[in-house]
């Protein structure tokens, strides 16, 4: 594996690829602690645990390519390259926030990122991917549309409603399932019936396949296959990720539905360990550089930290502006 | 027997005969294909109801606008009497319902023609030409997507088909499938897909067989559509136009028969409208299709051939927003938009009759609403009667008489009077849904009230 990845990407590419799941990690258990320090509010979902999904799958973006998701985001924005600070601030509900402190958590956007929410409805982001596809289409770019789903949105109507206008009319679009075993409390296998959840999209008539979302060159390499058929075929393709959260659903969740066995059986297996084992194993990467790494990674999110709770509330006024244009 | 021209939709009142596929002496059987029949939405095959000898061919190819129920051909069936094709028309002994709206209707499509043909909109010398609002609205569309090619339309049935309601007929033609697209039925999806592509830019005009189906989508239209300028900081907003018939049709029965207005109007981030006439449908829809916000345009099935001038250059517009005195008076005001509006100008020439001349507001626009041009007339007449089609409990019309009394509370002379369709689901029977809707009685005795007459 080791050779094929090399030859498609750089040690100085992997590195960068291992700190974008560095800062996520960190900017999450940030986000986690000032959730707990009441300073965010409302609904707070992590991604830790998730990162290879999201870093893999950036692996095979190009930057004029979009990306859609579900209200898990935080991981996601970051990952299309938002600054860190603009994304806490909206978590701290302040006037520097990414949506002004208009959004909160689950709805963020950046059009310069290509980065479409952020969507706190689950499955609303899969029609409205489908359409980002369609607008690629409508003007002939060479772009894709990569929307996530998660395992609680694929027994959604309009899930299914998107995968047959994906593939009846064609359109440029990569659906990632995010399963990670758990729609909030309730078990896959206590929600959907049938096997893996990516059949779900095959019936429609869109090639997939599932892999280990634990592990960031299996996901790249998925991603790569998925963008090359897309682009040779012209038609959706469907990756179910076999992944995990640490955390609870959102910050008020005790996760008491699972056992600590599980959990800390599916730590053992965690994206950012066995990456960096096998950054420093198979890559010759030097300790140092990763040490450099996650020490610039930790400065910046306390800066970070400092930013989104200095920044001021929004002005009263903003209550009423950006309702119409 | 008599073969009648039957009615092949719900509000066909005329058809023309392109085609007799039979000639007089030919044997026929149950179901053969008799003739070809045009209406206002399509051609259609008449089919024989019988087996039989074409005795007579009443009304010739080529006819046009023969009314429903007119015989067109005498069937010779066996075992029939000699005599009894003439007598055939079985007499109606139900009884008739009290309050016939179509007929009110009808005897406002003239009077609306010559409302909105004599108002001058603006100073300019259009070139205008008397068309249906079914051909206004098409000409909306294909104009804007002529100027526009970020412009598409999809639906169901609005390409091949030519639209469930004709209203998109040729446009297929005219802009090729890749900008007119039918979709499957499945509202939730393709609402969905719409506002996915607005966000990126493009301007889909996202038509809804009739507004109905629009609840299959709603969470895509208020979540999505309507929020998502607001919860991106102003990042990302959504030029969408949702279009297609509001309210009760004719006699489709409850679920197929409700006014979206109130439900709409709630939200913010949309805007609301529904024209009255041809000219105004032309108009705002093209101002609609321009407006980067998400537009909710409602249009109503009974009035798509309704004809009214209607310039015909591209560049005819009328603001969102802004309403539209149709008639002038002093004595009331009384506030309509969409249908409402003819129910109240079929009501007008009793009005007169008491000696009231009243303000007629067809306000066009809901959201934004033209306050102003509301509370001028108010001011001016002292007395208000607010007319609409949808359920009066926490209805559109509860607000706007909010608005009136706490804008212009020392200029009433009397209560504010609101004339709702009823409280129940729309009912099948003829004069059930007619008493559903508001009456034209139910208009004057309103009047009365506010102007203590009777």
């Amino acid at each position: 594996m080791a050779k094929k990845i090399s030859n498609t990407f750089t040690n100085k590419e992997l590195l960068g690829f291992y700190e974008k799941m560095f800062l996520i990690r960190k900017f999450e258990e940030k986000a986690g602690q000032l959730y707990g320090a009441g300073k965010i509010g409302g609904f707070c979902h992590l991604y830790i645990g998730q990162e290879a999904v999201v870093t893999g799958i950036l692996s095979s973006i190009q930057s004029e390519d979009t990306v859609v998701t579900s209200y898990r985001d935080h991981g996601h924005i970051l990952a299309r390259g938002v600054d860190p600070k603009y994304v806490m601030a909206e978590l701290t509900g302040r006037k520097d926030g990414i949506s002004k402190g208009k959004g909160g958590s689950m709805h963020m956007f950046s059009k310069a990122n290509r980065f479409y929410g952020g969507h706190g409805i689950v499955g609303a982001q899969v029609p409205i991917g489908v359409g980002l596809a369609f607008a690629h289409k409508y003007r002939n770019e060479k772009k894709i549309s990569r929307v996530y789903v998660g395992d609680g949105a694929m027994s959604n109507g309009q899930v299914f409603e998107a995968f047959n206008l994906a593939s009846l009319w064609n359109l440029p679009v990569l659906f990632i399932i995010e399963n990670n075993r758990y729609g909030m409390g309730t078990a896959v296998n206590r929600s959907a019936a049938g096997k893996d959840l990516y059949e779900r999209a095959t019936v429609f008539g869109i090639k997939g396949e599932k892999i280990n979302g634990m592990d960031f060159f299996e996901v790249s390499q998925a991603a790569i296959r998925a963008r090359d058929h897309i682009y040779e075929n012209s038609k959706p393709y469907v990756i179910e990720m076999d992944t995990y959260r640490y955390r609870g659903h959102s910050m008020s969740d005790p996760a008491t539905y699972r056992t600590k066995d599980e959990v800390s059986e599916m730590k053992s297996n965690d994206p950012l360990l066995s990456m960096k084992n096998k950054l420093l194993k198979d890559f010759k990467v030097k300790q140092d550089e990763i040490l450099d790494i996650e020490t610039n990674i930790k400065k910046q999110i306390k800066e970070v930290e400092k930013f989104s709770l200095e920044s001021p509330l929004p002005e009263l006024n903003e209550l009423f502006t950006e309702v119409y244009l | 027997m008599n073969i009648l021209l039957p009615a092949l939709s719900p509000t066909m009142e005329q058809g023309n005969l392109v085609k007799w596929l039979v000639k007089e002496g030919q044997q026929v059987n149950s179901g053969d294909i008799l003739a070809e029949i045009e209406t206002d939405k399509a051609t259609m095959e008449l089919e024989s109801p019988d087996d039989g000898i074409i005795q007579k061919i009443i009304v010739e190819e080529g006819a046009e606008n023969i009314s429903v129920n007119s015989p067109i051909a005498v069937l010779k069936v066996e075992g029939e009497d000699e005599d009894s094709s003439s007598n055939l028309t079985v007499e109606e002994k139900s009884p008739k319902s009290e309050v016939n709206i179509s007929k009110d209707i009808q005897s406002t499509s003239v009077n609306i023609r010559s409302v909105f043909n004599n108002q001058v909109a603006d100073d300019k010398n259009w070139n205008e030409k008397e068309i249906t609002m079914r051909e206004a609205l098409n000409n909306a569309i294909a104009e804007e997507m002529e100027l526009d090619k970020d412009v598409f339309l999809l639906g169901e049935e609005v390409a091949e088909y030519d639209g469930a309601y004709k209203v998109t007929q040729g446009l297929l033609d005219k802009f090729g499938s890749k900008r007119v697209l039918d979709t499957p039925i499945s509202e939730h999806g393709f609402t969905g897909l719409a506002i996915g592509a607005a966000m990126a830019g493009l301007k889909p005009i996202c038509e809804f067989m009739t507004f109905n189906f629009s609840m299959q989508a709603i969470d895509q239209i208020i979540n999505s559509a309507a929020k998502s300028l607001y919860m991106s900081g102003g990042e990302i907003n959504v030029p969408i136009v949702f279009r297609g018939p509001n309210g009760a049709a004719a006699r489709v029965a409850a679920q197929h028969s409700q006014c979206f207005i109130s439900w709409y109007s709630h939200i913010p981030g949309l805007i609301v409208v529904a024209p009255s006439n041809a000219r105004d449908a032309k108009g705002l829809l093209k101002s609609s299709i321009r407006n980067p916000n998400p537009v909710i345009f409602l249009e109503h099935e009974l009035l798509y051939k309704e004809k009214t001038n209607v310039p015909s250059e591209n560049n005819f517009l009328i603001p969102l927003g802004k309403a539209n005195v149709i008639n002038e008076g002093s004595d009331l005001t009384i506030i309509g938009f969409s249908m409402s509006v003819h129910r109240i100008l079929s009501a007008l020439p009793e009005i007169q009759k008491l000696g009231l001349n009243p303000d007629i507001i067809d306000l066009r626009s809901i959201k934004p609403l033209d306050e102003e041009c509301i509370y001028q007339s108010v001011k001016k007449t002292n007395r208000v009667v607010i007319v609409e089609d949808g359920w009066g409990n926490t209805s559109f019309g509860s607000h706007l008489s909010y608005l009136i009394q706490s804008n212009c509370f020392d200029y009433l002379d009397s209560e504010i009077v609101k004339v709702s369709g009823k409280d129940v689901p729309m009912p099948y029977a003829e004069n059930l849904e007619a008493f559903a809707l508001p009456t034209k009685e139910e208009i004057l005795s309103a009047v009365q009230k506010v102007t203590y007459k009777n």
